[in-house]
């Protein structure tokens, strides 16, 4: 054997002696990993938490909820929510889900996990940078979580924050002050966040891959990983600026986004002149990007986690690629689609039509793949594979409810309504989360050495499974039949008979929400009680099975794979079964090695 | 010589495979005393391309800002021209002249480096003074907006001041985020622990901070 191997330049930093050095202020990218798994299941709790409150009050307006008076003096007297405080529950839900649930956990979390072990890599290659992004993010929570106890509370203008209501000040209402204030820092903040984190994970991809790791050899969930970062850089750099904009119309008195002669409560505001249609382009060529940033790690993940239960590769790995590659390019194409009923001129609406509608084709393209190769297969059905499945359902729900908003004049009748809210909960909301759960069901072993529970990991499939739609195929018939979102009570005669419905909706939304508890106790459980997890207890290919379990602060023990197959090598016939690892040299034939 | 820098850096640890028996639970991995240095190298060092991450992540906030400015003057009536501070102009010499002087650094630093002329005694004088450019080219701004204070523009005073200051504002920012760099640079240079890598992608994010001022001087002359 006379190939060499190379050392990845990274990881020049020694191991942590400390504790703060080992478990707070880390510089080993598996700690920050989890550290932002853990900012996620904070976070996801969270607007969990808040949701109820939501579907609560939209069940039975009227219903006093004990405790809520505690949080809030004026938002909720005697427990009964205000129309004001269900839109701040309602923008920190959706901001907080966005963000910091559905952003940070695929991405961050597993990426910083997963990504420098797959490509081989001792660990990134800025590690104070990398350190600097979670703590960041943390920052950004933070502030983001402080405006529920300052001021009149959190900002009530939606996760969107749309002009001119981010502007005008306290005069529109609760928490336009400083809660607008503190909603912008946050995700400046969190924008600062990730673009360390996308630099870290473009480099890693791009240059501490080991000798034998060519791009091709990279598993899909690298490359998601990777096209997610570039999302990331491209989108991220954008809202920065739109957030220092509109916290200079706050704290400047400048007038970027509030138009001349706005009056609020009989008030002639004080700006003159500025573009509200501004602030929808900066956030929307941000926001719609965001909604593959959270999906495309799904896809990777989701791939990742079928072909080791399949035990056969994808009937072309290249083509999923180059389809997450167009999503990503196309991505930043749409999103004029957002803004169907701004007042853009119908040419324009047809331009930004055309590629929503084109943009389908490649998400089309990785769900025939995932079902062809499925047809045949004999799947190996754990939790894993399970919300894998799971996420394919939801993906292919809430996609095809996309077709029809992706339309003009079919969206101008649905735009505002609930059928846009049943939309992107399926297919970035839930579809997101399951792809969270297969990863973490596939991946737990490897980042905590223990194996969680198999049964209550089915349990909680079903019950998520079988909850979300109960929960999100409502909306979509809620939504056709007008009723517009936001409102907090339904006092209009067309709404009245809607109501059941409404409270079907939140008692199914309680009882999934209570089924993510036995996923919180599983993984907590299983954490420190579960029973220890092998090196590879899946069978699987790529690098991160190849190393001890958990990995050591270097990843590979001071030694550095050789990378030989391509990184889904099922179906062979080797001296380990019916896989052979990346990283072993023994030669199988097989008609997908590149060598 | 009291210095000693190491050259490029990317000679890094390179290793031996196992013969694929190393009985170590099949994991095929490199013993770690299979050590060895070689001149080759496969991936460039990961701080070239990061920096033009970097740039690329600062050309998308630059063009978020155009954009805003080019529709938020499109959108009203209410946009106010007024004359650039003439100290601009002076300013973009100091940048211009600090991207030469960092040049001239970077050429003896590199034949320090690689040994061929060693009578350069202190590499990094040519980096101080680009440093001093840089922070000169600071203060001018500090100035051009104590000039556009002293006509009674402010912030907010309309559209077009508050983009002038926004724009100038977090460019200046960015210029003291690569005097930082330079400053560890020089740093590393002094320690003899500089990369060749490190200083190439200092300086190009140097010579972008110029590119990038000549490039809004352009806008906000046409567009104010």
């Amino acid at each position: 054997m006379s190939e060499t191997s190379s050392a990845p330049a990274a990881a020049h930093h020694g191991p942590p002696t400390t504790f703060i050095s080992k478990h707070v202020f880390s510089l080993d990218h598996k700690v920050i990993g989890k550290q932002y798994y853990a900012l996620a299941l904070v976070a996801a709790l969270s607007g969990m938490v808040l949701s109820w409150l939501m579907r609560i009050h939209l069940g039975w307006t009227n219903a006093a909820i004990p405790g809520l008076q505690l949080i809030t003096k004026s938002g909720a007297p005697g427990g009964v929510m205000t129309p004001e405080y269900y839109l701040q529950l309602m923008t920190m839900h959706g901001t907080i889900m966005v963000f910091f649930v559905l952003t940070t956990a695929p991405f961050a979390a597993f990426g910083n996990f997963f990504l420098p072990i797959q490509v081989g890599a001792e660990d990134m290659p800025f590690p104070r940078f990398n350190m600097m992004s979670f703590w960041v993010t943390f920052l950004a929570f933070v502030v983001l979580m402080s405006s529920f106890f300052l001021g009149d509370g959190p900002t009530l203008g939606g996760w969107t924050q749309y002009a001119p209501l981010n502007a005008v000040g306290s005069a529109g209402g609760p928490g336009q002050g400083l809660g607008v204030v503190l909603w912008a820092a946050s995700i400046a903040l969190f924008c600062i966040g990730q673009l360390l984190g996308s630099l870290n994970f473009i480099t890693t991809t791009l240059d501490l891959r080991v000798k034998g790791m060519s791009l091709m050899r990279l598993p899909l969930s690298a490359w998601a990983w990777f096209i997610t970062s570039c999302m990331g850089l491209t989108a991220f750099s954008v809202l920065l600026p739109a957030c220092i904009l509109v916290i200079l119309d706050h704290v400047a008195g400048t007038s970027f986004f509030v138009a001349s002669g706005l009056v609020i409560n009989d008030q002639v505001l004080p700006h003159s002149g500025g573009s509200t249609l501004l602030w929808q382009h900066l956030f929307w060529f941000f926001g719609h990007p965001e909604v593959y940033i959270a999906i495309v790690p799904g896809l990777g993940i989701v791939s990742h986690v079928l072909i080791t239960n399949m035990r056969k590769p994808m009937l072309s790995q290249r083509v999923l690629i180059y389809c997450m590659g167009a999503l990503a390019v196309l991505s930043y194409m749409v999103y004029g689609h957002h803004m169907f009923v701004s007042g853009m001129n119908p040419v324009s609406a047809l331009a930004f039509s055309f590629p929503t509608l084109v943009i389908t084709i490649p998400a089309t393209i990785v769900v025939l793949i995932w079902v062809f190769s499925l047809y045949g297969s004999r799947l190996r059905i754990n939790s894993a594979s399970l919300f894998a499945l799971g996420f394919i359902s939801m993906f292919v729900t809430g996609g095809v409810s996309g077709f029809f908003l992706a339309q003009p004049s079919i969206d101008i009748m649905l735009h505002a309504t609930y059928f846009v809210v049943g939309h992107f909960h399926m297919v970035m909301g839930v579809a997101a989360m399951f792809g969270i759960f297969a990863g973490t069901y596939f991946w737990f072993p490897k980042m905590s050495g223990r194996m969680m529970n198999e049964t209550l990991g089915r349990i909680h499939f079903w019950l998520s499974f079988v909850g979300a739609y109960c929960i999100f195929m409502p909306f979509h018939y809620l939504g056709m039949v007008g009723n517009i979102r936001r409102y907090s009570t339904f006092v209009d005669d067309f709404l009245k008979p809607l109501i059941p419905v409404h409270q079907w909706i939140t008692i199914a939304a309680l009882i999934t929400g209570a089924a993510q508890l036995i996923f919180l106790y599983n993984l907590i459980h299983s954490r420190f009680w579960g029973k220890p997890a092998p090196d590879n207890p899946w069978e699987a290919t790529s690098l991160e099975w190849s190393t001890a379990t958990p990995p050591p602060w270097d990843n590979f023990g001071g030694k550095h794979p050789v990378v030989y197959h391509d990184p889904f090598q099922y179906g062979v016939q080797s001296s380990v079964g019916d896989y052979v690892m990346q990283a072993s040299p023994e030669q199988v034939k097989t008609e997908h090695d590149e060598q | 010589m009291a210095t000693q820098v190491h050259e490029s850096s990317h000679v890094g640890v390179h290793r031996l495979p196992d013969d694929g028996h190393s009985g170590n639970d099949g994991r095929n991995l490199v013993p770690a005393d299979g050590d060895r240095r070689l001149a080759q190298d496969y991936s460039p060092p990961p701080s070239s391309t990061a920096i033009w991450v970097v740039l690329f992540a600062i050309t998308m906030m630059f063009a978020a800002f155009t954009s805003a400015l080019i529709v938020r003057k499109g959108s009203s009536l209410d946009w106010r021209a007024f004359k650039l501070p003439s100290v601009l102009f002076f300013n973009t010499g100091l940048l211009l002249a600090s991207s030469v002087s960092l040049e001239i650094s970077r050429h003896r630093i590199t034949a320090f480096m690689s040994s061929i002329k060693n009578q350069f005694e202190s590499p990094a004088r040519w980096l101080y003074v680009t440093l001093f450019l840089g922070l000169l080219f600071v203060a001018g701004q500090y100035v051009a907006w104590s000039q556009l204070r002293a006509q009674g523009l402010y912030l907010a005073t309309n559209p077009s001041s508050s983009f002038f200051y926004v724009l100038t504002a977090i460019h200046a920012l960015h210029v003291l985020g690569g005097l930082a760099g330079l400053s560890y640079v020089i740093r590393r240079l002094s320690k003899s622990s500089l990369r060749r890598s490190t200083l190439d992608a200092a300086a190009r994010y140097w010579h972008f901070m110029g590119a990038l001022w000549w490039y809004l001087l352009v806008l906000l002359w046409m567009e104010l």
